[in-house]
């Protein structure tokens, strides 16, 4: 069983959701990428998703773009990401790590290397934003033949068809996204969410995250109360960002990321 | 009438949008029931016999379609050798062939029912055509524009307000075409329901690549029974600008089958190829996966993309269409480049000689055509699109002190 889904699987039997923080690789500087990954571990994070920073992040608002542009700026490379995933593996080997970012960097490295370098790493699994199931058939096998999960998005505007599409090349969990727009947008509809999620269900026995517009414990509940894991992006950037020095840091994120994990128990405090 | 058709190997993309290796939709998950909905529509209207017949109604009334072709006379003779002509893009109205794309796009968001549109633009040409079109059919229209682009190119943001439409000013990444690309992608997949994106060049996630193609094929197609009536039979050779590539796919499409017509795009080689300051994705590119779609990229090592330089806004582009990528790839066409300054050069030149100011991005087509016609024999015939007008390039031309005497 892959680390992803004995990590969900455990979850399960305890009855509670997964917290699926997302950090960009690199910000705010290559540091700190290590260190603030054993923070969001300590605070409760059972996932960590690394985006891979990308010059042209299509799929990403203001907040995410900064951040990939800041560590680009800081020499952040794809083959760098590789190394802090190793150097997070060396004192943790239970949290999966999930990459999570564009087609060129992995298709500029060729996805063979790509995948030999995730798997000496120790990643778990990969989300390519501008990969759709049919346009990587080849990387996807190739992904799970390595024992990495190959994870994709679904979106409120994906039909019923492409519903059972995307659920049968994914692996690991489906990522939700929870709104029609860019990562932190300030959209949400937890409501359209939790009607959403039954039929995602009946199409897939994978677990089912949700993202894009999670900003705060209460929103991450509700969400919680119909989902399987909650990733949280942009807000915990804006909380990196927004913090005078580096202890500061890790006290905001550790703070957050608590606040997160104290609402997303309360359902499992209230289901006993 | 402006459709491929029969079993040419040239008949590209596959159904799924494929030019060979390249093209395809490699975009996040919320745009795909966006471009399911878009290329079925496509597909319901390119066999639809009306559609066709309001596209060129409005070519024919709004554009001031046939553009003409004219015989550079003087110019030819300057330089020597073979017989340059010219196809007049730049006096669609507009300015541009940008507009040809635009209208076509427009009937079908209208026939969509969509009630807003937007697009993206790197000299502006394409803006401008998308608020004219976007004012003729009483659309609203949002305009993302480089803020760099913005200060190159002051007049067509000034003529995009007068025409009605908000021009947003993209700062991230470069500040430039590739940028506003991004912004306007944002755009459309927070506001898919009502919202049509017109694509301003044959890039992006298929079918924007085989609709605008289609749509710029009427440039091609008139060449083909123009130069006929005009000169006896067809051109030697045929050159375009391409930056995305919307002007050379345009000109060059109908002619793919006639293999003794020899096609040349010509990139923006900035201030040279063994420079960083160029915009040859053709040339100096590797293939990979932006906006949409695999094509040919200037990219670093690592897979992020680069910036381009170009004298001409419009060709200031790190990609280029997908089905240029596959068409240097079988050979049917070459790639060359101009720098800034050969192509600052051929703009004199033809202003000069001939009283026309070429767009600085055609003026790289003319610059190719200047090295090459002096080697060939005088009843040779090369015919340059001449894809857009030279006004909105007053400032840059003068920046750059080329004025001569």
């Amino acid at each position: 069983m892959s680390r992803i889904a004995s990590t969900f699987a455990h979850l399960r039997q305890q009855g509670r959701r997964a917290l699926i923080p997302f950090l960009t690789a690199g910000f705010p500087d290559r540091e700190h990428t290590v260190p603030l990954m054993h923070t969001l571990v300590e605070h409760g994070a059972d996932i960590i998703e690394l985006g891979v920073p990308f010059s042209d992040p299509m799929a990403d608002g203001p907040v995410i773009q900064r951040a990939s542009e800041q560590a680009i700026a800081g020499s952040m490379t794809l083959a760098r990401v590789f190394d802090c995933v190793a150097q997070f593996r060396q004192q943790n080997a239970h949290t999966p790590v999930v990459l999570m970012g564009y087609a060129n960097p992995i298709e500029a490295m060729g996805y063979p290397t790509f995948i030999q370098h995730a798997q000496d790493a120790g990643v778990d699994g990969v989300l390519t934003v501008d990969y759709p199931p049919q346009e990587c058939t080849e990387f996807a096998a190739a992904l799970a033949a390595a024992e990495i999960d190959p994870i994709f998005l679904l979106a409120p505007t994906s039909t019923e068809a492409r519903l059972h599409e995307v659920a049968a090349a994914g692996r690991g969990y489906l990522y939700y996204v929870s709104l029609i727009g860019v990562t932190g947008a300030a959209t949400l509809n937890t409501a359209a969410v939790s009607a959403r999620i039954p039929a995602i269900r009946a199409a897939t026995g994978l677990p089912v995250a949700v993202g894009f517009g999670v900003r705060d414990a209460a929103s991450a509940q509700k969400i919680g109360a119909a989902a399987d894991g909650v990733i949280i992006g942009s807000r915990l950037i804006e909380i990196l960002e927004a913090a005078s020095d580096t202890p500061a840091m890790h006290r905001a994120a550790g703070e957050f990321l608590g606040s997160l994990r104290t609402a997303l128990d309360q359902l499992h405090g209230a289901a006993q | 009438m402006n459709r491929t058709t029969g079993n040419s190997p040239f008949s590209q993309p596959d159904e799924h949008g494929h030019f060979g290796r390249f093209g395809g939709v490699f975009v996040s998950e919320t745009l795909i029931a966006a471009l399911t909905e878009l290329t079925d529509a496509w597909q319901r209207v390119r066999e639809d016999e009306r559609f066709w017949a309001e596209f060129q109604h409005e070519m024919a009334h709004y554009v001031g379609r046939p553009s003409p072709i004219y015989h550079a006379r003087n110019w030819s003779q300057q330089l020597g050798g073979a017989q340059i002509y010219l196809k007049r893009e730049d006096l669609n109205h507009t300015g541009s062939h940008k507009v040809n794309n635009c209208i076509g796009q427009a009937l079908l968001a209208r026939r969509m029912g969509k009630k807003r549109i937007i697009a993206e633009t790197g000299a502006g040409q394409h803006g401008v055509a998308t608020a004219s079109v976007a004012a003729r059919y009483g659309l609203p229209c949002v305009v993302y524009m480089g803020a760099e682009d913005m200060r190159r190119q002051a007049s067509n943001v000034y003529r995009m307000k007068l025409l009605g439409a908000e021009v947003r000013a993209v700062e991230s990444g470069s500040r430039t075409l590739k940028d506003a690309l991004n912004e306007a992608m944002r755009d459309w997949v927070t506001n898919i329901a009502d919202t049509f994106y017109i694509i301003g060049t044959v890039a992006g996630p298929h079918p924007y690549p085989q609709m605008v193609r289609d749509f710029q094929s009427i440039i091609g197609h008139e060449c083909r029974e123009q130069m006929v009536k005009l000169a006896g039979r067809q051109p030697d050779e045929i050159i375009a600008c391409v930056g995305g590539g919307s002007n050379a796919i345009g000109i060059f499409h109908p002619y793919l089958d006639e293999a003794n017509v020899r096609l040349t795009g010509v990139e923006a080689a900035g201030k040279g190829l063994d420079t960083p300051f160029h915009a040859a994705a053709l040339g100096c590119g590797r293939a990979g996966v932006l906006h949409g779609n695999r094509t040919m990229l200037l990219q670093n090592a690592d897979g992020q993309i680069m910036e381009a330089h170009s004298v001409s806004a419009g060709l200031d582009y790190p990609g280029v269409g997908p089905e240029h990528a596959w068409l240097q790839e079988t050979g049917r066409v070459q790639y060359v480049a101009a720098t800034d300054e050969e192509a600052l050069a051929a703009f004199h030149a033809l202003t000069r000689a001939e009283g026309i100011l070429p767009a600085l991005e055609s003026s790289h087509a003319l610059a190719h055509a200047a090295r090459i016609a002096p080697t060939l024999p005088a009843d040779a015939i090369v015919l340059v699109n001449l894809s857009g007008r030279g006004d909105k390039d007053m400032h840059t031309v003068a920046e750059y002190g080329n004025l001569q005497r």
